[in-house]
């Protein structure tokens, strides 16, 4: 099964962003370089509005990832509550 | 299919020999000599003989520690990736070399910086 | 920055309703005369409305979102200004790795936007239409942000006046020119490969993902928040090639062979023009991130691999030009740096034998190429600097007809001897540096033969008169100025002078 991954520039924005997607799965594994953490993730990776609405406090479009966002592999499944990476075989 | 377009196309080659003033241009590779980095260019009259185009690569390619140790008699020719022996007497155009004509030669036993092929 | 509104639709809908309904076929003039560009080549489209754009960016968000992205941007190059954020960078040599950048990149970001507007009108598909739009805007605020930053640097150093100028008429800004011009005069489809596969998801990771994060670590905050910034952007740009890649393959099985075809091609041309970056990473960057190599194996051999397996089912085949940019990773950086070197009495950047610490550096990241094949390279030219004989090379180098790289690249399997092709069209000869660019060639000849090769010019007297003097005048090169070695350099004691106002008193 193929990688997924998505990275950010680090901010105190994409903190509890990064926290959330580490929170929700297990697998994934994040290393950071200069200015970005990268979070790679074997099969799938699923970023919830959830999470990080827990983490901040407030509600949160998940299109606000955009903001923060750097870069991602894998085909995308987006709504209102979740933000899927995942190669599909 | 030549090109894959809406309607007839037909393209200008950008380097043609009428563009050059009277010159063919040659293309030249000293094999094995990687500090040069690529293949020669020399826009040159057809009738120049092959021993004074030989006279211009030498100058080129002089900044090399091999260049002065080369005995130009023992060259070893290729045109078009075949192997070739030029008459240095004649001119190029005697010796079949064409517009846009890929030629390179190999000194033996200089094989650049410690026979690095460099 | 939060304005979350009563939602009365989801996401989906949201998107369905701003792209679908749009759209009406015509009736007095026929569909394929208001649309006259999406069919010529080749590709067959039964069912436009299967097209899916995975972001589902509504124009409401897609404003809102760039907007919060520009003001960071800018909060940052105005940090740096105010700041003299241009003598934070590790090392002055660093400087020349954008000039590079801002040689080759912003203005094919505004090609970029052109070719997106372009193909938004030419599909009659409105899914399409509207990702273009938005993906044309992307472009040109790709291009502004490039420029405002490169004038950050270019009220400092030099090198950077003239770059429009010389985009057409500087050998190495030929290598990305020639790759637009060539996706730019394809058709719409074609282009969505070019641009929204090759270019943004094979080259833009490697070129805004660690090299802008080497640009970090060097201390240019401008450069990496641009950088990352675009690429929040390619994200979208990324996701949109791929969806035009499967919408074709799932459309009709007519047009894999038009696809595998322009992936092959692509790819290659990526490939090639990767090399810049490749040497910028290499070379150019005094502290690196991580090797060519590393990244090449990241961003392209897992990356890309897991798009080829995931392609696999629509019978798409890895390209076979992928197995020779696996082996040239080892080799390419070495390969144009050197070149660089050598030329650079040529060039709007300076350039420098790289350091001991470097070497060694290159050594440990290069174990199986760079002791054998570089290094003695690189020891030799640093001897002959010291003894004051710096080897220049003033031959004249042969253009790839294709890639229209100086022909640099050495034979697949052979790190000793350059790598030649030639084929025949029309009784005229052409010239290529690998199997790839000849076969891309083979495939439109008609296209390529009207390939303007920079250094083909100079004696047909187009660029000066023939003369070198002439040439730098007309390609605005100042000499001693912008060209040459680090070392010495204009730039290299402004920088340590103006470092010693900031850190003392006089």
């Amino acid at each position: 099964m193929s990688n997924v991954f998505i990275a950010f520039q680090t901010t105190e924005d994409s903190r509890p962003i990064v926290e959330s997607i580490l929170a929700d799965n297990p697998g994934a594994k994040a290393t950071e370089s200069p200015g970005m953490v990268k979070i790679d993730a074997e099969g799938s990776l699923t970023v919830k509005r959830t999470s990080i609405e827990e983490r901040i406090g407030r509600a949160f479009d998940l299109q606000e990832l955009q903001v923060h966002l750097i870069t991602i592999s894998g085909h995308l499944d987006e709504d209102d509550d979740e933000f899927t990476l995942a190669w599909p075989n | 299919m030549s090109v894959v377009a809406i309607k007839e196309y037909v393209g200008v080659p950008r380097d043609l020999e009428a563009n050059y003033h009277g010159n063919i241009m040659t293309y030249i590779t000293w094999e094995k000599h990687l500090m040069f980095a690529a293949p020669f260019i020399f826009p040159v009259p057809p009738s120049m003989l092959f021993g004074d185009y030989i006279k211009a690569i030498a100058g080129v390619i002089q900044p090399h520690p091999d260049a002065a140790k080369i005995d130009w008699s023992k060259v070893e020719w290729r045109k078009s990736y075949q192997p070739w022996q030029p008459d240095m007497a004649k001119t190029l155009a005697e010796n079949g070399i064409t517009h846009k004509c890929h030629m390179s030669f190999r000194t033996p036993g200089l094989d650049g910086i410690r026979g690095l092929g460099i | 920055m939060d304005m979350k509104a009563t939602k009365k639709l989801g996401l989906k809908d949201r998107y369905r309703n701003q792209t679908r309904g749009l759209h009406w076929d015509t009736t007095y003039q026929p569909m394929d005369e208001v649309f006259p560009y999406d069919k010529y080549e080749g590709i067959k489209i039964h069912d436009w409305e299967k097209w899916e754009d995975p972001f589902r960016l509504t124009m409401d968000a897609y404003w809102k979102y760039q907007a919060e992205k520009e003001r960071k941007l800018y909060a940052v190059l105005d940090a740096f200004n105010q700041s003299n954020g241009h003598l934070n960078v590790t090392d002055a040599r660093y400087i020349n790795a954008i000039k590079l950048f801002f040689a080759a990149i912003p203005l094919h970001e505004y090609m970029a936007h052109r070719g997106f507007a372009i193909a938004g009108r030419q599909f009659r598909g409105v899914g399409p239409r509207v990702a273009c739009q938005m993906q044309s805007i992307d472009e040109i605020r790709h291009m502004q942000t490039q420029m405002h930053t490169a004038s950050n640097y270019n009220k400092y150093y030099n090198g950077m006046h003239a770059v429009h100028h010389q985009l057409p008429r500087m050998w190495y800004a030929s290598v990305p020119k020639s790759f637009f011009d060539d996706a730019i005069t394809a058709g719409p489809f074609e282009w969505m490969i070019a641009i929204g596969f090759s270019f943004e998801y094979v080259l833009t990771n490697l070129l805004f993902v660690p090299f802008m994060s080497g640009a970090a670590y060097n201390g240019d905050l401008g450069s990496m928040t641009f950088g990352f910034s675009a690429q929040s952007d390619e994200a979208r740009h990324m996701t949109l090639g791929l969806e035009c890649i499967k919408f074709m393959l799932e459309q009709d099985p007519d047009n894999l062979p038009i696809v595998q075809r322009w992936i092959d091609k692509w790819t290659w041309r990526g490939t090639r023009v990767l090399s810049l970056v490749a040497m910028m990473m290499d070379y150019m960057l005094p502290k690196r991130v991580m090797s060519w190599k590393e990244a090449w194996e990241i961003y392209f051999e897992q990356n890309g691999g897991a798009l080829f397996k995931d392609l696999e089912r629509y019978g798409i085949k890895l390209p076979k030009c992928a197995l020779q940019g696996i082996e040239e990773k080892e080799h390419i950086s070495h390969q144009l740096w050197a070149g660089i070197y050598q030329w650079n009495f040529g060039t709007s950047v300076h350039s420098w034998v790289p350091s001991d610490d470097e070497l060694d550096w290159l050594s440990a990241k290069y174990p199986n190429t760079f002791d054998k094949y570089y290094r003695p390279r690189w020891e030799f030219w640093r001897e002959q600097e010291k003894t004051g004989t710096q080897f220049i090379n003033t031959g004249l180098a042969e253009n790839c007809q294709v890639c229209q790289f100086p022909m640099l690249f050495t034979e697949p399997g052979d790190p000793t001897t350059l790598c030649h092709r030639e084929t025949h069209y029309k009784e005229e000869r052409y010239h290529f540096c690998s199997d790839h660019c000849k076969e891309i060639f083979e495939n439109e000849p008609e296209k390529y033969i009207q390939a303007w090769l920079p250094m083909n010019q100079l004696p047909q007297g187009t660029c000066g008169g023939g003369t070198l003097e002439g040439w730098m005048e007309w390609v605005h090169l100042v000499p001693g100025q912008d060209n040459g070695n680090f070392e010495g350099s204009q730039d290299q004691a402004n920088f340590q002078k103006w470092k010693g106002q900031v850190t003392g008193n006089n």
